[in-house]
């Protein structure tokens, strides 16, 4: 076999790529105070901002799923004017500013907002500055990920099963729950994953909408962020909890992503 | 008890115009070339694919009726269907898959179980209840796949292609054994094939359409003796000339007039078997009435016989023993003469 002949330029360009990856990834774990680490995690507010993180991503990935499937699978098998536009709406977040997303929240959900307003008079619900805010917000920016990765295992499954199971008398519901669901679950388990790895990093459009009260709306990177300036060693404690949950959810998709090699 | 369907449709390039009954307790094979339609017509009566115009009548209820608006859909017809790579789900066990239509036609958990693991012992696949469809061989999903197209007590029974999936050391014996099950089924039985053998050995009768219309029906033997289509003279192996017939002789549209013993008036076809046609280098003496010359386009070993292909004014297919071919000294190419008798030149309506 001939060897591959690399040109050098192409070579020295994706080291400079590399290191500006790895380099940020090798200062947080070198720099950390492995030492401290078991007292600054257990801290209270830590503690409180690790806990409410939890709640928050895994309640936004619930809803997540809950509305996006019903949504992916209309996006993936009805043909309807206007499909594209709704699709492209409702996966918007994805590209948008958080922090634009956040204030877009504010001004739909918000004491004044167009639903805000009606909410808070007739009910007295306020969901801004709350921990529901924070949900809220997660969703808005993490249940795309869902969306787009559900719709593309529905495209992608063999259809016929489907029909299988409708000439074996099952309902539309039951062929969607018996069938449908359980042969795209790898996409669905992708989704949830990404998205919920995407609710529990968001920062933007969180502290936008639901701002930053320990114990009600502030999540990790809230904390991250605001101990850095306090505390710089809690902030790289939890910083490098925050990379290690990166790191496990890339080698749970590392089919998805990493090929099978 | 008996269907009977007028199925009009296009899909694509495909148009589709067939007639089809099947009548009490009678397996019927739909037999067709690839691109015949003959899976998008088994897709109509399952309800899978619309109607443009026609009807579907199963024991005189109606599935479908484009004219009355009638529609039943695939999951309230008592269809059941074995499809072509079976399509087992994969994430439930065998039995699980074999108890699914039982489930959905309404019965419990237990005895939907119940019912599954008896059809799994029928099928002879009762120690696999719980293995995944994986682990079984082609054969094996093969008896899954109809012990769970049967479970739920179909009326009617459509296989689509149910051995193409199948390598050919195991066919036979999945064959004989479809045959088997097939026969204990009292309910109407269509198979589509593309395998002419299968068609032979599944069913009582054969319906063959080529391009989404009907070319004959008839039982296997009737077929055979008088082809109506060059697909059906190709599967069958005999040369099928059509033409005008006129006391005796066959005139062809393009020129050639061939003499045929039984030839009186009208359209007709006239069959010739490969084995009544001469070959000769020189042009032959004595009786026969069709001689032609000609050049031998294709020669080809089936079996113990040779058959050569030859263009000449009435192109036909002649049979040789391979003795008689190395006595011609014959290649391809070769300038050869075709003689064949005017009995021996089969003659029927068209």
């Amino acid at each position: 076999m001939r060897r591959q002949s690399v040109p050098i330029v192409v070579i020295a360009l994706a080291t400079i790529g590399v290191a500006f990856f790895v380099l940020p990834l090798l200062g947080l774990v070198l720099r950390a105070p492995w030492g401290n680490a078991a007292r600054s995690l257990s801290e209270p507010e830590t503690l409180e901002a690790l806990k409410l993180s939890l709640v928050a991503s895994l309640s936004a990935t619930g809803i997540a799923l809950v509305l996006g499937v019903p949504m992916a699978w209309i996006y993936a098998r009805l043909e309807f004017p206007g499909r594209a536009v709704l699709r492209a709406l409702t996966t918007l977040p994805m590209v948008l500013p958080p922090v634009v997303g956040g204030i877009a929240l504010l001004l739909a959900f918000g004491r004044r907002g167009l639903l805000g307003s009606w909410l808070d008079t007739t009910f007295g619900i306020t969901l801004p500055f709350t921990t529901a805010g924070v949900i809220m917000a997660e969703t808005f920016v993490a249940m795309p990920f869902l969306i787009l990765t559900v719709e593309a295992g529905l495209r992608s499954m063999d259809r016929r099963y489907e029909e299988a199971a409708r000439t074996l008398g099952a309902s539309r519901w039951r062929v969607f729950a018996q069938v449908t669901l359980p042969l795209i679950g790898p996409s669905l388990f992708a989704g949830a994953v990404l998205c919920w790895a995407r609710a529990l990093g968001e920062f933007g459009a969180t502290i936008t909408f639901a701002g930053n009260f320990p114990g009600i709306t502030q999540t990790m990177p809230l904390a991250v962020y605001l101990l850095l300036e306090t505390n710089p060693e809690a902030s790289f404690v939890l910083s490098l909890v925050l990379l290690l949950i990166s790191l496990l959810v890339l080698i749970g998709l590392r089919h998805r992503w990493l090929g099978t090699a | 008890m008996s269907l009977e369907a007028a199925i009009r449709l296009s899909l694509g390039v495909l148009d589709l115009d067939m007639e089809l009954t099947i009548g009490e307790g009678e397996v019927v094979a739909l037999l067709g070339p690839n691109g015949a339609g003959k899976t998008t017509l088994l897709r109509a009566m399952a309800g899978l694919v619309g109607l443009e115009a026609g009807h579907v009548r199963l024991d005189g209820q109606v599935l479908e009726d484009v004219a009355t608006g009638h529609y039943v859909p695939t999951e309230r017809r008592p269809v059941g269907v074995v499809f072509q790579d079976y399509l087992l789900f994969p994430h439930l066990s065998v039995v699980d898959n074999v108890a699914f239509g039982i489930r959905s036609r309404g019965a419990g958990r237990r005895a939907a179980r119940e019912k599954a693991v008896r059809w799994l012992d029928r099928v002879g696949l009762g120690s696999y209840a719980s293995a995944k469809p994986a682990e079984l061989s082609g054969g094996q999903r093969q008896r899954v796949a109809l012990a769970r197209a049967l479970a739920p007590d179909p009326r009617l029974l459509l296989l689509d292609e149910p051995l193409a999936a199948l390598d050919v050391t195991t066919r036979a014996e999945v064959r004989r054994d479809l045959k088997d099950h097939l026969a204990t089924f009292p309910g109407l039985r269509l198979v589509v094939t593309h395998d002419p053998l299968e068609a032979a050995t599944l069913a009582d009768r054969l319906v063959v359409m080529e391009n989404g219309r009907l070319v004959q029906t008839g039982t296997v033997a009737e077929v055979t003796a008088r082809p109506r289509s060059q697909y059906v003279a190709d599967l069958v192996g005999v040369n099928l000339l059509k033409g005008r017939a006129d006391h005796g002789f066959v005139r062809m549209p393009d020129g050639p007039v061939v003499a045929a013993a039984g030839a009186e008036s009208g359209e007709v076809f006239a069959v010739i078997h490969p084995r009544a046609v001469a070959v000769h280098r020189q042009r032959p003496e004595g009786s026969p009435r069709n001689v032609w010359p000609g050049r031998a386009s294709g020669i080809e070993l089936i079996g113990d016989r040779v058959r050569v292909r030859i263009d000449s004014e009435v192109r036909v297919v002649a049979e040789v023993t391979p003795a008689a071919l190395k006595e011609l000294d014959l290649d391809e190419g070769g300038e050869v003469w075709i003689s064949f008798k005017a009995t021996d030149v089969g003659v029927y309506p068209a």
